[in-house]
């Protein structure tokens, strides 16, 4: 089986993020990155696979120079190769989603993981996007996949439960968050990834242009949380809940 | 070869994005394998054995060390980077015992066969024994020249009696790699044996009760006619203590990272702490006095930081820094000396408390400038290089 997965290198989810001074972008000086952790938990899932099928796993990563540290990760992993397509910036979901049409018409693959979103832009459209130019089918938010000669059956976390879908093969699937514990890599497979195939390609090379169809106008920091307040009877309650918070 | 730097970059850094990962990869194992339990296992004095065999698993053990015994070859920035996230348990005495291997095994690959390694480096690096370096004896641990454990030919054995001290993972070790006096006195006649703790004749005391380090097994270890075959010397016989000197450099650059590591830690933990915590109505920060403190607190540990890394990289390049070693181990000392002071005063009596961690930070810390050659030894040897 051969299964293509992505690595999006995001800001890391433990660290405070401050929106620039002229609200086009956060600041990213200081900030340190990591794999997208839904990418993280799709690579996860790839390896089982191909450790119980046998195959190969292909990190796909879009972005700057940087960004081979993200597929770098994938590897150490334990992912077998990677694609590296250079960009200036981050593509919108649309252009990774017409990126990866491109890669998976060269590889061939029999499935493409990937993390339901990214957690730095939360847009949550490049799987579906995907399978829809692809004409494949999709199984997005799964959290548990297992695997049965050409076909997947894919449970789905969906509102107020879980929905199995059989899936036929070539197909796209996103992971979410309870589909498994990602491993974290050993330090002698991190040496061993360092000489790992990574293929260099940019967006021209593909036919993919990537003038972006949706645009920042800007960011903000979301509102500081006021102080609680204790009120003496619920006389008061109910008067600050009416004058101060608007709420009734 | 170019007589300029590509880049004026490539000489201000140490770690690469492949450091970084595998710091990353340790960091998860600290924070998920111990912060939950360090707690635990300091009280206890102890830390389960089995760490030994989850550290080796994700290869912290063996960074550094050739493949055939079972390492990961990689420079020395490797072992910093894994060392200082170690360090982020907040126990040196975790990072100690788990490390022991650390200074018992190097003799062992820079005097041994390699028939000795497979027996004493591999199963080692596999997390399966654990390995402890015996110098030091209750009579003197400075004055190495002078050790007493007697070692007598007998046939194809050593006859070994006598005592060593202090010796780190000495509860639990299976095998010492330990100094013994096979000649005449003074430094030609020490040689190295790796002595297995089944020997009969090897004892063992009780764990030492320590001011820092509780999470280590300290011990003492007696010889009784402990009969050692002949196999288990390391290089040639009264030839050891050069193998003993080449050890310390290393030691010693891995004592100035721990130090370097306590004051950061003590460092970042009073900053927090100096901005939640208020006194006459305002936070600690706020008061001048205590941001200037911090200030010294961070310019100590950054210098000292940055001096440490300057005298690994020329190590790494196998330029040889018995001089600048023993400078970085003081200078981080007295660094640590200095933070871990000023971080339990910014804490008040908190940080004269249990469970918090500046309180260990100071506790660990005093044996940073004794043990690996005090510092009056440090400068003994500068003082003779200068
Ligand atoms: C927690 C812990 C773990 C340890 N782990 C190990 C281990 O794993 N293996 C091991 O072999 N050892 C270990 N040691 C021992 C350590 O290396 C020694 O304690 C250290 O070398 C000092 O030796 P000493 O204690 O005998 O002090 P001494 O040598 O008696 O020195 C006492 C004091 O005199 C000073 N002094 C000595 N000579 C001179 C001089 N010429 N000029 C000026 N001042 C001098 C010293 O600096 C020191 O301040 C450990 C010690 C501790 C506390």
């Amino acid at each position: 089986m051969k299964i293509l997965v992505t690595a999006k290198r995001v800001t890391d989810p433990d660290m405070k993020i401050k929106v620039r001074s002229d609200g086009a972008g956060i600041e990213t000086s200081s900030m340190s990155f990591k794999v997208n952790p839904f990418d993280e938990i799709a690579i996860e899932e790839a390896l089982r696979i191909k450790e119980d099928k046998g195959g190969e796993v292909i990190v796909v990563g879009i972005g700057s120079d940087k960004a081979q540290t993200e597929i770098r990760y994938g590897l150490s992993m334990g992912a077998d190769r990677g694609i590296h397509i250079t960009a200036g910036s981050d593509p919108d979901s649309d252009a990774v989603a017409r990126i990866l049409v491109k890669i998976v018409e060269a590889e061939s693959p029999d499935m493409v993981l990937l993390g339901k979103q990214a957690i730095d832009v939360d847009d949550n459209q490049v799987a579906q996007l995907l399978a829809e130019y692809l004409g494949w089918g999709q199984a997005c938010f799964a959290s548990k996949v297992s695997i049965n000669d050409n076909t997947a059956r894919v449970e789905r976390e969906v509102d107020g439960g879980i929905e199995v879908v059989d899936m036929d093969l070539p197909g796209v699937i996103s992971a979410d968050l309870r589909l498994n514990e990602p491993r974290y890599p050993a330090l002698p497979a991190i040496m061993k990834a360092r000489k790992k195939e990574i293929k260099k390609m940019t967006p021209a090379d593909l036919g993919v242009d990537t003038t972006s169809k949706v645009v920042i106008t800007q960011l903000a920091e979301p509102p500081q949380r006021k102080g609680g307040r204790i009120v003496e009877d619920v006389a008061e309650l109910v008067k600050a809940l009416k004058e101060e918070a608007l709420v009734i | 070869m170019s007589f300029e730097f590509k880049t004026t970059c490539e000489y201000q850094k140490y770690f690469t994005p492949s450091h970084d990962l595998v710091r990353k990869s340790a960091r998860q194992f600290v924070k998920k394998e111990i912060l939950p339990y360090i707690e635990e296992w300091e009280e206890a004095c102890e830390f389960p054995k089995e760490m030994y065999k989850k550290a080796a698993d994700i290869g912290l053990l063996g960074i550094g060390y050739p493949e055939e015994y079972g390492g990961t070859p990689a420079d020395i920035f490797y072992r910093l980077a894994v060392s200082e996230e170690l360090m982020r348990s907040g126990s040196g005495g975790f990072c100690a015992g788990l490390g022991s291997h650390n200074i018992a095994i190097p003799p062992i690959l820079s005097m041994g066969t390699d028939e000795q390694k497979k027996r004493f480096v591999a199963p080692v690096l596999d997390g399966e024994k654990i390995a402890a370096l015996g110098i030091t004896e209750p009579g003197g641990g400075s004055d190495v020249a002078n050790i007493q454990t007697m070692a007598v030919r007998d046939g194809d054995h050593y006859v070994v009696n006598g005592c060593k001290t202090f010796i780190t993972s000495g509860c639990r070790a299976d095998q010492l790699t330990c100094a013994v006096r096979t000649g005449a006195e003074g430094a030609h006649g020490i040689s190295m044996l790796v002595i297995e703790a089944d020997t009969p004749g090897y004892s063992v005391s009780e764990k030492l009760k320590k001011t820092g380090w509780w999470a280590s097994d300290t011990a003492e270890i007696y010889f009784d006619d402990c009969r050692v075959p002949v196999e288990n010397l390391l290089g040639e016989e009264n030839q050891g203590f050069y193998g003993i000197m080449a050890n310390f450099q290393y030691e010693r650059l891995m004592l100035a990272v721990m130090a370097n590591m306590t004051a950061r830690l003590a460092m970042e933990e009073a900053m927090r702490y100096s901005k939640e915590r208020k006194a006459f109505g305002k936070p600690l920060a706020g008061f001048q006095v205590t941001r200037h403190k911090l200030v010294d607190m961070a310019t100590l540990v950054e210098v000292s930081t940055e001096f440490t890394y300057r005298v690994a990289a020329k190590i790494g390049a196998g330029e040889d820094q018995i001089k600048e070693v023993s400078m970085a181990k003081n200078f981080a000392c007295m660094a640590s000396d200095r933070v871990t002071y000023d971080a339990v005063q910014i804490f008040g009596g908190y940080g004269y408390m249990r469970g918090y961690l500046v309180e260990r930070l100071a506790r660990d810390n005093r044996i940073l400038s004794i043990g690996g050659g005090a510092t009056e030894i440090m400068k003994e040897i500068i003082s003779k290089l200068m």
